[in-house]
């Protein structure tokens, strides 16, 4: 009998069984099921049609209004109205609109909304980001969500995992999102599909909170069920005050069984690209200095937390954009907004030349809020560069870090942060 | 449960940004959202398809998003069945879920061509390439998905349940 992984211990402990084996079927108890603003009125819809008139606990579920609001048109505010309305009928305690929201992977860790040991659902692709804090968290559509919020249960399929063995440490102009970019570009769009990818290693202490939401995030661009990182003092340091529940720590067994075996040096990884238009077409920052942009968006689920802004805010003080670039600037909740103020970071954005907003997914899926026209190009420090991702379908997405994107914004081509940072 | 029709082919990691673009997410209305099936991908789709028809494709398709959007609107332009070599996970779900059907068959996915006449069975996994006379058995789903599927869905499975 082999052991389970991280992710399989998780799954049984909600299960309620003392083990489970990749590819078995199960019904697990869920802590948290999250929708927002684009799959919460499907959802509700759902719901209302099955004839369900009650949730199984207001206190475990989260909506947050958070792709195009302040609302973009009315639609969009016909759709976030449908969201408030529920939330108010099912006195839903975790409602986040306009002036409390934030972008929901960057809210529900900063809000303490979810914990280590966790199961979490959430209609939202992005959902994997909280294997970041040792949970097991996966994006699921509309029906699920609308089942999850009727019984606190979702079905599954328990998943093997591909283990990812960290060692040594970044280099100061890399972050987590060169990893995860690294990563996509080793395995492909598809190579971990219905996998778990587990982060272990001794190259796991060096990285901070913020590098670790921003690794588990992109786990789905590689296919995956869930990406997941062991509970260490990173994570007990980060949860300690903010989360509203007790963290359980669980631990894959030494013997346990992993699909495929990667190992990466944090020392050599350096500034990735994802060129258009997926995210495994990945390249070295300084080998596209001639790809000349319009924009540069840093901001997203993926890159619109604390770290992401300071790092921007060491590039762009006292810089000026580009001629000819336009450099969005997205914080990805009220209270990184807040801080950005407070610190300054807002004042040097603008003087630099860039546009702030308040938190909105908006630009990264083409919602609003930096819309491209046809041929144009975007360095996006987002997590999608599909065709028509960020509008015309002739428009060109490159994903980078914050680091990367605001050189970038700065040269007016992408760039090697390394080049601009002294 | 059979389904029969025109092939529309598309290839490998065909994402749900183009099957529905997030643009028109501003609505849940499945019918106003279906005039814009696989509009950045194929703008004919919506003109050409008729009940029946069939889609296949190549590797992971459906990644991306987690729009259940993008299930609804190919069902809701009454295509017969998706034929992949493989779906990505929460596309995967959210068909099932809705009552969308899908198959992997890696091989029928390869040969099958743009515009050949198929037939599909449900039941059997038997999938028919009329236009050239080949055969492909599909993987049936395990008894546990089959129920959803049979109930109409996950939430008329767990009404049945209640």
């Amino acid at each position: 009998m082999v052991g389970m992984t991280m992710t399989q211990k998780i799954l049984a402990a909600h299960a309620g069984l003392e083990r489970v084996e990749a590819g078995q079927l199960i019904n697990a108890r869920l802590d948290i099921v999250l929708g927002n603003d684009i799959t919460t009125p499907v959802a509700v819809n759902e719901f209302k049609k099955a004839g369900f008139n009650s949730v199984f606990d207001k206190d475990r579920i989260a909506v947050v209004l958070d792709h195009f609001v302040p609302n973009k048109d009315i639609k969009a505010a016909e759709q976030s109205k449908q969201c408030r309305e529920f939330a108010c009928e099912h006195c839903i305690s975790h409602f986040y609109d306009v002036g409390k929201m934030g972008i929901e992977h960057a809210l529900l860790p900063e809000q303490g909304i979810v914990t280590a040991g966790d199961c979490v659902i959430g209609a939202d692709s992005h959902t994997c980001t909280y294997g970041a804090l040792g949970a097991f968290s996966t994006g699921v559509g509309s029906t699920d969500m609308a089942a999850g919020m009727a019984t606190g249960i979702a079905w599954f399929k328990v998943p093997n995992a591909i283990k990812i063995s960290l060692k040594g440490k970044l280099a100061p102009c890399c972050s987590g999102k060169d990893v995860i970019l690294t990563l996509i570009g080793m395995i492909g769009v598809d190579g971990a599909l219905y996998k778990s990818l587990e982060f272990v290693g001794e190259g796991v202490a060096s990285l901070s909170m913020d590098d670790r939401l921003c690794i588990c995030n992109m786990a789905i661009e590689a296919g995956a069920k869930n990406g997941i990182f062991p509970v260490d003092k990173v994570t007990l340091d980060y949860l300690n005050g903010r989360a509203k529940r007790e963290p359980v720590i669980y631990e894959a067994d030494p013997d346990a069984e992993y699909e495929r075996n990667i190992e990466i040096d944090l020392s050599s990884i350096y500034p990735t690209v994802s060129c258009p238009h997926l995210p495994e077409n990945t390249r070295p920052a300084s080998e596209l200095g001639n790809i000349k942009i319009d924009q540069a968006v840093i901001g997203s689920c993926t890159n619109g937390r604390m770290e992401d802004m300071e790092i921007a805010y060491r590039i762009l003080k006292g810089k000026k954009i580009a001629n000819g670039v336009r450099c969005i600037i997205i914080p990805a909740t009220m209270q990184i907004m807040k801080e950005c103020i407070e610190r300054g970071y807002v004042s040097a954005f603008i003087d630099a030349g860039a546009v702030v907003s308040t938190p909105t997914c908006g630009p990264c899926l083409g919602g609003y809020m930096g819309i491209l026209a046809e041929g144009e190009k975007c360095v996006a420090t987002t997590n999608r560069n599909f065709v028509g991702r960020m509008g015309h379908i002739k428009s060109e997405v490159y994903l980078a870090s914050p680091a990367t994107a605001a050189a970038s914004a700065i040269t007016g081509y992408i760039t090697d942060p390394k080049e601009v940072l002294s | 449960m059979n389904a029969k029709g025109k092939v529309f082919k598309y290839p490998d990691n065909v994402d749900t940004d183009v099957i529905i673009p997030a643009r028109y997410l501003n609505t849940s209305n499945a019918n106003e959202l279906a005039l814009h099936c696989m509009e950045d991908i194929d703008a004919d789709f919506v003109k050409k398809v008729q009940p029946g028809d069939i889609m296949v494709a190549g590797w992971n398709f459906g990644c991306g998003s987690s729009r259940e959007h993008a299930p609804l609107v190919i069902k809701t332009c009454r295509t017969g069945c998706v034929i992949a070599k493989s779906f990505a996970r929460i596309f995967y779900r959210n068909a099932i879920n809705i009552g969308l059907p899908i198959l992997e068959c890696p091989d029928a996915a390869e040969e099958i061509k743009n515009g050949d006449e198929v037939s599909v069975n449900f039941d059997t996994g038997l999938i028919v390439d009329i236009t050239s006379g080949k055969t492909y058995n599909a993987q049936p789903f395990p008894p546990f998905i089959q129920n959803i599927i049979k109930s109409g869905g996950l939430l008329a499975s767990l009404k049945k349940e209640v």
